[in-house]
């Protein structure tokens, strides 16, 4: 009996095969020839007519304290973070906030509307951020990371009310950064529908399983950046959420991300300022891997010592 | 005169606006944002803004999340 082909073949590693195809056919970032030495710092990431220092975004959720998410706040290098609006506690307003652990002076906040799950929602969340971001003088008062989610368990993204609130937060003004699924229809229906930048999601929020699809962060990445995808290099893409380690940051760089944003991986590790030092590390890392041009990935060896003149016997000839 | 005040009821002893209301529960200089019946009040127009009999008010800030 003939076995189909998909069978016959199965002895090749497959997956890595896959890998390989779509990391060498696309084309995204340009592998620019380098004529001077390497500039120390990555240039500013620019979404809309904000322009951050650091491409690495991170969240100031879940920390055991304040001065530890201070601390590694300062470690990440980010001078962007997000925030949560939530009801004021009225029980112990003595509390301390958290707005005395932010050095706002040199941050940009980065509102956002976790915990919507309608359209309707978001807005009014945006509307709060950015009425208290006002109050604060913050630049963080003209835009915010729209999330509109489906359900608590996966916390994945509605993408029809994203791209709702998205089109209504538009028209109120803001500068909408969009968290959205890792499909590139659509990551491209929010570019259109006005998002200043699409962050579509590694894995689910706080899973740290890092980038779960690479070949649909690389089709999202190639529609939004790509000419002749319809896309423009100089749109910015995040990849938000899913970070649990340093490698996945580097994974998401090297697929071409302009940035990336996280929290939980660096709020739960263990020792969460280290971890935000890894996490500034890997971004350097993964930039410039992306625009080094990685070796093309090869099933069997390729010796790195000459044969030519070797003293000794070769098995098989 | 009865409110919804973040989820909880509470009475108020007279007529209030906005700005009354922050006085009484000591934020009247906190970075928050209030909303009433899911409209947003500027903070410009705390000082005028009347609640109302039932009226529904989140009072809202900023913390720490991704």
């Amino acid at each position: 009996m003939r076995l189909p082909k998909a069978t016959a073949s199965r002895s090749l590693p497959l997956l890595e095969a896959a890998d390989a195809e779509y990391l060498m056919t696309t084309h995204q970032p340009p592998i620019i020839a380098r004529t001077s030495p390497i500039a120390p710092a990555l240039p500013p990431l620019r979404i809309g007519s904000f322009t951050l220092k650091s491409r690495l975004v991170v969240g100031t959720g879940k920390y055991r304290d304040y001065p530890t998410m201070q601390a590694a706040i300062e470690a990440s290098g980010a001078d962007c973070v997000t925030v949560a609006v939530r009801r004021e506690r009225l029980v112990d307003a003595e509390g301390r906030s958290i707005l005395d652990f932010l050095p706002l002076e040199r941050l940009t906040i980065l509102p956002n509307t976790a915990g919507c799950f309608t359209a309707d929602d978001a807005v009014r969340v945006s509307r709060l951020g950015r009425e208290i971001l006002e109050q604060l003088g913050n630049p963080g008062a003209g835009w915010v990371k729209l999330e509109v989610l489906g359900d608590r368990t996966t916390l994945l993204p509605d993408p029809v009310g994203t791209l709702e609130a998205c089109k209504e937060l538009v028209k109120d003004g803001f500068t909408v950064l969009c968290y959205s699924s890792d499909d590139p229809i659509i990551a491209a229906r929010l570019r259109d529908a006005g998002a200043a930048s699409v962050m579509p999601a590694g894995s689910p929020i706080g899973s740290g399983r890092g980038i779960a699809n690479p070949a649909a962060i690389r089709m999202v990445i190639d529609r939004l950046k790509l000419a002749e995808q319809g896309g423009s290099a100089e749109y910015p893409v995040i990849v938000d959420a899913g970070v649990g380690t340093a490698s996945d940051i580097v994974h998401a760089m090297e697929l071409g991300a302009d940035g990336v944003l996280l929290n939980t991986g660096i709020a739960h590790a263990q020792d969460p300022v280290r971890m935000a030092h890894a996490m500034r590390l890997a971004l350097d890392a993964g930039w410039h891997t992306a625009r080094a041009g990685r070796i093309p990935r090869k099933l069997y060896a390729n010796a790195s010592s000459p044969w030519e003149g070797v003293i000794t016997h070769i098995p098989g000839e | 005169m009865r409110i919804e005040l973040n989820g909880q009821s509470k009475e108020l002893d007279g007529p209030s606006t906005v700005a009354e209301l922050l006085l009484a529960l000591g934020l009247e200089r906190a970075p928050c944002a209030v909303e009433v019946n899911a409209q947003l009040v500027r903070k410009a127009l705390h000082p005028s803004h009347a609640l109302a009999e039932g009226d529904r008010v989140e009072v809202v800030t900023l913390v720490g999340g991704g």
